[in-house]
C-alpha cells in the first residue's frame, strides 16, 4: 500500500514518471513471465465462501434456536420493543394521537407544538452553554418550520435520539468492559475495527432478516455503525485518568462501583465527549440509508427530492440534517463540558416549571390556532428554484469545460492507473504489500497484511479490490493533497477555526446525495463523479488531522526555531513538520477509512468495485456476496490500517530519538 | 396542569369517536403493504391503505426492495404488493408462486415497458430511428470522449438486470454499455443532456413522469419472444440469445397465502383494485414533477372516486 500511495503524489514530480513507467514495465514483464496461476487465479482455486455465509446466514435468521426459542423471534422481540419508545417519541414529537386511518382517521390531540419545543431546546443551551447556543438552536429550529420541514425532522429526531441513547449505553458498557478485562479489549477491539469497516449495506439484508422490515430494522443497524467510536472513545477516556486519582479513590475506601461513578467517568468525561460526538454524528449520517428501508423522515424527503430531481429540495432537507445534527452535538458537548468541570445547578426547579410552560402553552394554543401545531404549507419558504436554476444555469453554460477536465483526468490518470493495477499479478501485489508490511513493522505487521489479502484472493474479490483501491488510492491523495495544506494554513488562523469546524461538521452530515446528483448532471455516472463524491466526503478528517497536528507541537520548540534564526519556512519544514508526523500520519489513516467507507455510496453513481458488489447483492437480496464483498471492503481498510500505524509509530518513535 | 391536558384530551376523544362503518373486519392482526422506492407504487400502495383502513383494518406500509421481497412474503412478513413488474420480476415471481406461499392477486391495470430511449433532437443527428438497425450507423453521434467511436448507452443500475450488454453483443451494436448507479444519477444525466440538447440514449420505463416531461421515443429492437431470450437459433443473431427488445408486460398484485384465511375481504378488495396505466400516470406526474405529497395525491383520488373503491369493496359495504 505505502509504495503505491506514494505513487499519485509522485506522479506530479520530476522522477514520478520514470517510477511510473519503471512500474508499469516491471509488470508487464512478470505478467509475461510467471505462470498464468500467478498472474489470475483459476476459479477452481476459490473457495465458495459467500455461498457458507449466506446459507449460514440463512440458517442463523429462520432455524437457529436457542432453549428451544428461535433466534428470529428474540430479534423480532426485541425489535418490537425497541419500537415503542420510538413510537411514543413520534407522537409527542410527530403526529400527535392519531385515531383511525383513511377516511375514519381522527385527531386526538396534537403533537408538542413546535414553538415549545425550539424555545425549550433554546432554553436548555442558555442554560448549559449560554447566550450563543440559544441564539443557534432558535436559528436551527426557525429554519425547519419556515421551510415546512418540521415534522419530518422531529420523525428524524425520535429515531436519531434512540440510537443515540442505545449506542451510547451500550458503548459505554462494552468500553468499561474492555477496559477492565485486557482479554475482552483484545476481542472487542477486532470486532470493532471489523465493524467499522464493513459497509452498512452489506449487513442490512442480514439485519431485515432478524428484526423484520421495518424502522426498528434501521435503529439496529445505525447502532451497529454508531458503536465502534464510543467503544473506543470509552477505553481511551478511561486510561487516561491519572494514576493518582485512582490511588485517592483506593485510599478513601471508594468500592469499584464508586470508584467508576464517581471518579473515573467524570474524571474521562471530556474524552468521552468525543465519543459522543461521534455517536451524534454517525448517527445523523445513517439517516439516508435508515430511510432507505423505512425509517421515514427528512432522510425519506431528501431521497423523495432527488427523485424528482429537485435539488433544491434535496438540499433544503439535506441542510435540515444538518442543522439537527449541530444543534444535538453541541448541546451533548455543552452538556458533557459542565459534567467535567463539575458545574452543577445550572438547571433549577424553575426551569423545569418554564419549560413545562413553554412546552405545554403553544401545544393546548394550537387546538385553536392550527399554525402552532403544523406551520400551512402556504407561508413555508423556499430556495429551492434558485439552487435548481444554478445547477442548470451551470450545466448549460460551463459544461464543455468541466467535461474536458473528467475527459483529462479520466484517459490521462485515472483509466492508466486502474488498467495497471488490475493487470498487475496478483502474486506481485501481494509480495509488495507484504515486504511494504515487514519493512514498516516486522513479522507481525507482514502476517497481518498476507492473511488479510488472502482473504480476498480465495474469495474471488481480487479484481474487484483492485478497482477499488484505484479509487481510493486516487482520492485520498486528492483528499490530503487539498486538506492537509489547508488544515495546517487554517490551524495558524485561530479566528477561523470556528466557521471552518462549522464547514466540516456540515460537509460530514450533509448526506453525500445531494451533492453527488448535481455533480453526475456536471460529470455523468462513473469513476470520476465517484472520485468527487469520495474527496468531498474524505477531505473533512485531513483538515481536521491537519489543524490538529500543527496544534500539538510544542511551543518551546518552535521558539527554539525562532531563536536559532531559522526562517518561518525552515520552521516549518525541520521543526513543526516532524512534530506533527506521526498525527498526520493518523490523519492519513482516518482519511483512508473515510474513503473506503464512501466506496459503497459512489457505488450509486455507477463504480464498478467492491462497492456495488455490496450494493448490488444487497438490491438483489443476497446474503453471502453481500456480507464477503463487504468483509473484502474491511480487510482493505484493515491492511491500509496496519501499514500506517506502524508507519506513524516509526515516525514517532524517530522522531522521539531525534530529540532525545 | 397536567390533569387539564389530560382531561381535555379525554374530552376530545369521547367527542371525536366518529360512527366508523359497520363492518368488523375479520381480524386485527396488521396487514403489511410492501412499498419499493418508486412513485407509482407509493401512490397506488397509499390509496388502497386508505381504503383498507377506512373499513377498519389494521394496516401497515413497509419499504422493502423490489427484488429481496419474495422471503418477506413467503413468510408473512410481507402480506401484500401492488406491483409485481413482468420486465424485470417474471422470473423470481413465479420461482416464488411455486413455493405456494404466494398468491397472484391478478394485474393492476397499467401496461409495463422499458426499452432504449432518446429525446426527440436525437432524430435529426441519428436518422432512420426510432428502427435499432439506426444505431449501427451514428454510434458515434452517442458517444462520448471516452467510449468514441463507440456510442454511450446509459443502463440501469446493475441490480435491475435487462441483459444490455448481452443485447449489444448479439446485435453487434457499436456501443459500451454503462450503469448508472442509481436511478435518479440515470435520470439526472438525462436532464443534464436535455438541457444543452446533448446526445444520449438511456433506459427509461413508464408508467414514469419521465416520458411526459422530455419529449422522445423508444429504440425499435425486434420485439421480445421468450425464446429469443433462450434459444441461440432465434431471430437476428443464430449464435447469440437476447437479440430483441426488452419484454413488456403485466403490473401483478401478489399477497402472502396465509392472508386469505386471515383476512378473506380485504383479500377480495385487493383482487378487485385496479387502475388504468394513464389514471396512474397522471398521479405520478402530481407527485414527481409537481412535487405534492404522496398522502394528499392518494386522498385526493379516494375523495373523487368514492364510489368506484366502495364498490370494490362490496364484502365491506353490507
Amino acid at each position: 500500500m505505502a509504495d503505491v500511495l506514494a505513487r499519485p503524489k509522485d506522479a506530479t514530480g520530476g522522477h514520478g514518471l520514470w517510477i511510473g513507467l519503471a512500474l508499469t514495465l516491471v509488470v508487464v514483464a512478470a505478467s509475461l513471465l510467471m505462470p498464468a496461476s500467478f498472474t489470475h487465479l483459476s476459479d477452481q482455486a476459490l473457495l465458495p465462501v459467500s455461498d457458507w455465509v449466506g446459507a449460514g446466514m440463512n440458517w442463523f435468521a429462520r432455524d437457529a434456536a436457542i432453549f428451544g426459542i428461535k433466534i428470529a423471534d428474540l430479534t423480532r422481540a426485541l425489535a418490537a420493543a425497541a419500537q415503542m419508545p420510538i413510537d411514543w417519541l413520534k407522537f409527542m414529537l410527530a403526529d400527535g394521537w392519531v385515531k383511525g386511518a383513511g377516511f375514519n382517521k381522527v385527531h386526538l390531540a396534537p403533537p408538542l407544538s413546535w414553538l415549545g419545543v425550539i424555545l425549550t431546546a433554546a432554553l436548555l443551551g442558555l442554560r448549559l452553554s449560554g447566550r450563543g447556543l440559544a441564539v443557534l438552536t432558535l436559528l436551527a429550529g426557525a429554519y425547519l418550520v419556515f421551510f415546512g420541514l418540521w415534522a419530518s425532522a422531529m420523525t428524524t429526531l425520535a429515531s436519531v435520539v434512540i440510537c443515540v441513547v442505545a449506542a451510547l449505553v451500550l458503548g459505554l458498557a462494552m468500553g468499561i468492559w474492555a477496559y477492565r478485562s485486557a482479554h475482552a479489549e483484545i476481542w472487542l477491539r477486532a470486532v470493532m475495527n471489523v465493524m467499522q469497516t464493513v459497509p452498512i449495506f452489506s449487513y442490512l439484508l442480514p439485519t431485515l432478516l432478524l428484526f423484520g422490515y421495518g424502522p426498528s430494522a434501521a435503529l439496529f443497524a445505525t447502532v451497529v455503525y454508531a458503536l465502534p467510536p464510543m467503544v473506543h472513545a470509552t477505553v481511551l477516556a478511561l486510561r487516561s485518568v491519572p494514576s493518582e486519582t485512582l490511588e485517592l479513590a483506593r485510599m478513601t475506601g471508594c468500592s469499584r462501583a464508586q470508584t467508576l461513578w464517581k471518579v473515573e467517568l467524570p474524571v474521562a468525561a471530556p474524552r468521552l465527549a468525543i465519543g459522543l460526538n461521534q455517536v451524534v454524528m454517525m448517527t445523523l449520517n445513517m439517516v439516508i440509508i435508515a430511510s432507505m428501508i423505512g425509517a421515514g423522515g427528512l432522510g425519506y424527503d431528501v431521497l423523495r427530492a432527488l427523485r424528482r430531481l429537485d435539488f433544491g429540495a434535496g438540499f433544503e432537507a439535506g441542510m435540515g440534517i444538518v442543522a439537527l445534527a449541530v444543534v444535538l452535538d453541541r448541546l451533548t458537548q455543552a452538556a458533557a463540558h459542565n459534567q467535567s468541570t463539575g458545574q452543577q445547578g445550572l438547571w433549577s426547579r424553575r426551569d423545569t416549571l418554564i419549560a413545562a410552560l413553554l412546552l405545554i402553552v403553544p401545544t393546548v394554543a394550537s387546538l385553536a390556532l392550527p399554525a402552532l401545531s403544523a406551520w400551512p404549507g402556504a407561508w413555508t419558504l423556499t430556495t429551492a428554484p434558485f439552487w435548481n436554476g444554478a445547477v442548470s444555469l451551470i450545466n448549460q453554460n460551463f459544461y464543455e469545460p468541466l467535461e474536458a477536465i473528467r475527459t483529462g483526468m479520466l484517459l490521462g490518470v485515472m483509466n492508466p492507473f486502474r488498467n495497471l493495477l488490475q493487470s498487475a499479478p496478483w502474486s506481485l501485489v501481494l509480495a509488495a504489500l507484504v515486504l511494504a508490511g515487514y519493512a514498516l513493522g516486522g513479522v507481525r505487521t507482514a502476517l497481518t497484511v498476507f492473511l488479510l489479502l488472502l482473504f480476498v484472493l480465495v474469495t474471488g474479490y481480487w479484481q474487484a479490490a483492485m478497482s477499488s483501491i484505484y479509487l481510493t488510492v486516487l482520492s485520498v491523495a486528492l483528499a490530503l493533497a487539498i486538506g492537509l495544506p489547508f488544515g495546517i494554513w487554517v490551524s495558524g488562523h485561530p479566528r477561523l477555526h470556528h466557521p471552518v469546524q462549522l464547514a466540516l461538521d456540515t460537509l460530514q452530515t450533509l448526506p453525500t446525495l445531494v451533492y453527488l446528483l448535481p455533480a453526475v448532471m456536471l460529470f455523468r455516472n462513473g469513476d470520476f463523479s465517484a472520485l468527487i463524491a469520495i474527496v468531498s466526503y474524505a477531505v473533512a478528517p485531513a483538515v481536521r488531522y491537519g489543524m490538529a497536528g500543527m496544534a500539538h507541537v510544542p511551543s518551546e520548540r518552535i521558539e527554539a526555531a525562532l531563536m536559532s534564526g531559522c526562517t518561518p519556512w525552515q520552521s516549518f519544514r525541520f521543526v513543526r513538520l516532524p512534530a506533527a508526523l506521526p498525527t498526520l500520519i493518523l490523519g492519513v489513516n482516518q482519511t483512508v477509512m473515510m474513503a473506503l467507507s464512501m466506496l459503497v455510496i459512489a457505488a450509486l453513481v455507477g463504480t464498478r468495485e467492491l462497492g456495488q458488489e455490496v450494493y448490488t447483492s444487497l438490491s438483489r437480496g443476497e446474503t453471502g456476496p453481500g456480507i464477503v464483498a463487504g468483509l473484502c471492503v474491511a480487510a482493505i481498510a484493515l491492511v491500509a490500517d496496519a501499514l500506517l500505524k506502524s508507519g506513524a509509530l516509526r515516525a514517532a518513535r524517530h522522531e522521539g530519538e531525534a530529540h532525545a | 396542569m397536567k390533569r387539564l391536558i389530560a382531561s381535555a384530551m379525554l374530552a376530545l376523544s369521547l367527542g371525536a369517536a366518529a360512527p366508523a362503518s359497520a363492518f368488523e373486519p375479520e381480524s386485527t392482526d396488521t396487514i403489511k403493504l410492501m412499498v419499493a422506492d418508486w412513485s407509482s407504487m407509493l401512490i397506488d400502495t397509499e390509496i388502497l391503505n386508505i381504503i383498507l383502513s377506512t373499513y377498519g383494518y389494521s394496516v401497515e406500509t413497509v419499504v422493502a426492495d423490489d427484488s429481496a421481497r419474495y422471503p418477506g412474503f413467503e413468510t408473512g412478513d410481507l402480506t401484500i404488493a401492488l406491483e409485481t413488474w413482468q420486465t424485470t420480476q417474471d422470473k423470481p415471481f413465479t420461482k416464488s408462486l411455486a413455493t405456494g406461499n404466494v398468491l397472484d392477486m391478478g394485474e393492476l391495470g397499467p401496461h409495463a415497458k422499458e426499452e432504449w430511449w432518446y429525446p426527440s433532437y436525437m432524430e435529426e443527428k441519428c436518422p432512420g430511428l426510432p428502427d435499432w438497425k439506426a444505431l449501427k450507423n451514428c454510434a458515434e453521434a452517442f458517444s462520448s470522449p471516452e467510449t468514441a467511436p463507440k456510442g454511450r448507452y446509459l443502463g440501469a443500475p446493475v441490480s435491475w438486470g435487462g441483459f444490455d450488454e448481452e443485447r449489444v453483443k448479439a446485435l453487434d451494436l457499436p456501443f459500451e454499455v454503462v450503469h448508472a448507479g442509481t436511478e435518479a444519477a440515470m435520470f439526472a444525466e438525462l436532464q443534464s443532456a436535455y438541457e444543452r440538447k446533448a446526445p444520449i440514449i438511456l433506459w427509461v420505463y413508464q408508467p414514469h413522469w419521465v416520458p411526459s416531461v422530455f419529449s422522445g421515443s423508444f429504440v425499435k429492437f425486434p420485439p421480445y419472444e421468450e425464446a429469443c431470450y433462450t434459444d441461440p437459433s432465434w431471430g437476428e443473431n443464430k449464435t447469440a440469445a437476447h437479440d430483441c427488445g426488452k419484454p413488456e408486460g403485466w403490473i401483478k398484485k401478489m399477497a402472502w397465502a396465509g392472508g386469505e384465511k386471515v383476512w378473506p375481504c380485504a383479500y377480495d378488495i385487493v383482487r378487485k383494485f385496479t387502475l388504468d396505466g394513464k389514471e396512474l400516470g397522471d398521479l405520478v406526474y402530481e407527485v414527481d414533477v409537481k412535487g405534492r405529497a404522496v398522502n394528499e395525491v392518494a386522498m385526493e383520488w379516494a375523495k373523487t372516486n368514492e364510489a368506484k373503491w366502495r364498490s370494490w369493496a362490496a364484502c365491506a359495504e353490507k
